[in-house]
């Protein structure tokens, strides 16, 4: 008599134990600290915490070590985690013009007000390895000779295209945004929406569409206008106070695109921009971003709309990391019961197809 | 102000699952079992309703005056509407016309408005008899101070479909769903 | 035999249920509308939920909202009580709302699950919750969603149509064997879900309420109790749904849906019902008379 796998609450139970056992290593090892994530692994964290749409570093640094440092998986712990909390206001937009600069550049001006400053960049830093940090205890490295520069207010590259006419205006709008973590997406998307879920999904998936656009999927011809890193202040408004209040800063990473535009009967020929805002330092994503938000503004632009790249259904439907991880992931779980149909159509089928060609 | 659910959590979910089961057998009389003391004329099953499911992201309407519009607002959070932009409306007495109330688009059929709508009896006897999804057959529903031509002006939206409103009755602590596939034949 | 196991303490720290009451509100008006327009898909705000999507986020995000402490719980994934996904959603559900949990259907006041419906037939009160990978039965013909809901407006159900003629004209049979598509109450194309065309005729006027939900798509829809549910077919070419054709190893049951097992490498197989409760309700055939 033929006894049928069962079982699946032992197995788990197994499975989860081993996952503990592998999370934690070598136990002769010491165990890392949430606290040595946060300041040594900074990058992955800030990964997991734009990804994850938190702007917490500790919790992210949690996430990081929970997940034995697969980023996508610590987004996505940080994302139900934040999916619980409860919403006490909204924060005013936070003004990227009077960022704490940690790094800013500018590829389409050799100089500029406010000077380039590139701050902790792995540009022009020859990619070896570095044998020296496989050894422990090493000393601390000398404090930065470019100290961080407490600028004032450093006016944006397009502002300064914008003086001549040569950049479109982006209107500013006191229009309520929509809020992707409310309400499911709505086409068609506006800017404001685009941007939003650009802004937490899948730096790997933003990059590989924002370089399809620049290999002829989309007709881009883009410049880095500018690039800034820092701090910025938010705020909030309580409506009982009737004014703004300062609850801490957060670090973000901003890219202005500039493009061309061919101009249309109507408007002249000018640069149009792409705008990419991630919070934490993650200036590729960011980059990426400002290529796929230009491309996406084809239609309002008068462009051909054919590449994926310009579709809003297409980038936005699967640009989130944490949607496409569980589908993808979820052929593993048992389809046996719709895999017993297609045998036996199969079957059916095919006995059909042989008793056509019988002789 | 008289205060809301006993246990808000538990009251709004089994105020919601009577409505849903309401709304799944039409014509079925439903009591709620844990219900908050309103202010008149807001009746107990018409104000378990509205704290079940109304909050800040539900423009609501109605007609109880101020206590309970004060009343609706502390509990609810829900900013009041006139009644076309009303999601739900709650009306004491006879409601604005019908065909006036959001009713959806044909893309959009779920923006339709639910109307709730004090009566003041139900009984399961001959009155009306409901057919539609959610009914095997036929179910008799008498209706004690329904509105002037009400079934009349309900019926006429019925070629919008799916566009439409749905309908809650309330008397007392009890319920019935009208949703907008019920098909009302007054017996004579 | 299976039964009702005793209600866990619930989980400090979480609301019941897990989900947040304001959430739970936005869902419940959303199964509202949707059980007042039979088949109709309705978009929700769904929330990122501790599983992932694609594992029944829609599905556990339906539960949430309705279930009270009163309820009696079964989960099954491919018919069985005890698939991992299954014992994973059963065991998040009593943790987070401190629910009674059962394997039998009958004992049940709410069932989720994954690609069936049980064989015992549902009665009045019970609500059977799919979890839906992919709401829009349009999907493959018509990927945009902006226009698969302008053709739901119109009921202009034309590309489906043809789509399941040239299947015939192909093959000499319609083309789907599971997630075939029906029409609810003559109005709205609907996707059953991944389950077996052998499923679907237990859609057409089920005592039960049925209760659907897309995490990931972000859209819930519902067939009432009593509701005219029909698969699509022809005329010439009537719906057939597609069951293996043996009986049950265990049970013998020659009604019942049946899971193909291997048990050797060399061609041996058996067939034994899916629905495990089902099969375990039966006297097994060692005891038949």
């Amino acid at each position: 008599m033929y006894v049928s796998v069962k079982g699946g609450e032992t197995a788990i139970g197994h499975a989860h134990a081993w996952l503990a056992e592998a999370r934690r290593g070598d136990t002769a090892l010491a165990e890392l600290s949430t606290a040595q994530i946060e300041q040594q692994l900074s990058l992955a964290v800030d990964r997991v915490m734009a990804e994850g749409a938190c702007a917490d570093r500790g919790l992210a640094a949690l996430a990081l070590k929970q997940a034995r440092g697969d980023s996508t998986e610590a987004a996505f712990l940080l994302r139900a985690y934040r999916t619980t909390l409860p919403r006490f206001g909204y924060a005013l937009p936070v003004d990227t013009a009077a960022m704490a600069i940690h790094r800013r550049i500018s590829s389409t001006y050799k100089d500029l007000p406010g000077g380039q400053v590139l701050g902790p960049t792995f540009d022009y830093t020859h990619r070896l390895l570095d044998f020296a940090l496989e050894a422990e205890g090493l000393a601390a490295p000398p404090p930065a000779a470019e100290a961080k520069e407490e600028a004032g207010r450093m006016p944006a590259v397009t502002a300064i295209l914008a003086q001549e006419g040569l950049m479109a205006p982006d209107l500013a709008s006191d229009a309520e945004p929509p809020d992707i973590t409310r309400e499911p997406l709505a086409f068609p998307a506006d800017r404001a929406l685009r941007l939003q879920a650009m802004a937490r999904g899948d730096e790997g998936f933003l990059l590989s569409l924002g370089y399809s656009t620049q290999r002829g999927y989309g007709n881009a011809h883009p410049f880095v206008g500018e690039i800034r890193m820092g701090e910025v202040r938010v705020e909030i408004e309580p409506p009982e106070l009737g004014f703004a209040i300062d609850i801490g800063d957060i670090m973000v990473s901003e890219c202005q695109m500039v493009n061309q535009f061919a101009g249309t009967a109507e408007a002249p020929p000018q640069f149009t921009r792409g705008y990419g805002l991630v919070v934490g330092q993650n200036e590729r994503k960011a980059m990426a971003m400002s290529l796929v938000d230009r491309a996406l503004r084809a239609p309002e632009l008068g462009e051909a709309a054919t590449a994926p790249a310009q579709s809003p259904e297409f980038v936005l439907y699967h640009c989130d990391n944490v949607e496409s991880t569980g589908f993808v992931e979820h052929l593993k779980l048992p389809h046996y019961v719709d895999f017993q149909s297609e045998l036996e159509k199969i079957r059916a089928i095919r006995a059909r197809w042989f008793a056509e060609r019988a002789p | 102000m008289t205060p809301g659910f006993a246990e808000p959590v538990l009251g709004a979910q089994s105020s919601f699952r009577a409505m849903l089961h309401a709304l799944s057998h039409p014509g079925r009389i439903v009591a709620l079992p844990d219900v908050p003391q309103a202010p008149a004329p807001l009746g107990p099953a018409m104000a378990a309703l509205a704290l079940a499911l109304c909050d800040a992201d539900t423009p609501l309407w109605h007609d109880g005056g101020a206590a309970v519009a004060d009343w609706l607002r502390f509990h609810t959070g829900a900013p009041l509407a006139p009644a076309h932009a009303a999601r739900f409306l709650a009306a004491t007495s006879a409601p604005p016309a019908l065909a006036g109330l959001a009713l959806g688009s044909d893309e959009a059929p779920q923006d339709g408005a639910t109307l709730l709508l004090q009566v003041s009896a139900l009984e399961a006897a001959a009155g009306w008899s409901l057919s539609g999804p959610g009914i095997e057959t036929t179910t008799a529903l008498r209706v004690s101070g329904a509105p002037l031509g009400f079934v009349a002006e309900r019926a006429a939206l019925g070629a919008l479909f799916p566009r439409g409103l749905d309908i809650m009755l309330c008397a007392g602590r009890h319920i019935v769903g009208l949703p907008r596939t019920t098909i009302i034949r007054e017996e004579r | 035999m299976s039964e009702t196991s005793p209600k866990p303490r619930p989980l400090a720290g979480y609301n019941f249920g897990y989900l947040d009451e304001a959430t739970k509100r936005m869902i419940r008006r959303a199964l509202l509308k949707a059980v007042c327009i039979p088949g109709h898909q309705v978009p929700f705000g769904a929330r990122e939920m501790p599983l992932p999507y694609g594992w029944g986020t829609g599905g556990i995000q339906v539960t949430s909202a309705v279930l009270g402490p009163s309820d009696v719980l079964k989960v099954i994934d491919q018919g069985a009580d005890d698939t991992t996904n299954a014992v994973s959603i059963r065991r998040f559900f009593s943790r987070v709302a401190g629910v009674a949990t059962t394997e039998s259907t009958a004992e049940a006041s709410i069932i989720q699950t994954r690609h069936r419906i049980p064989e015992t037939p549902l009665r009045e009160g019970q609500i059977l919750v799919y979890q839906v990978p992919m709401p829009e039965p349009l999907f493959k013909l018509e990927p945009r969603v902006a226009e698969s809901t302008k053709l739901h407006a119109l009921a202009d159900y034309g590309l489906m149509q043809v789509k399941l003629y040239e299947d015939i004209a192909r093959q000499g049979e319609v083309g789907t064997s599971y997630n075939h598509p029906v029409m609810v109450n003559h109005r709205y194309l609907m996707s059953p879900s991944p389950i077996p065309a052998f499923d679907n005729p237990k859609m057409h006027m089920n005592a039960g309420l049925q209760l659907f939900g897309a995490g990931r798509e972000k859209r819930i829809y519902a067939v009432p109790p009593y509701t005219d549910v029909r698969s699509l077919d022809f005329e010439d070419h009537p719906f057939k749904p597609v069951r293996a054709p043996h009986a049950c190893a265990i049970c013998g049951s020659e009604e019942s849906y049946l899971d193909e097992v291997i048990t050797d490498d060399a061609g041996g197989r058996m067939h034994v019902c899916s629905d495990t409760d089902y099969c375990a309700s039966r006297p097994p055939l060692e005891d038949a008379p």
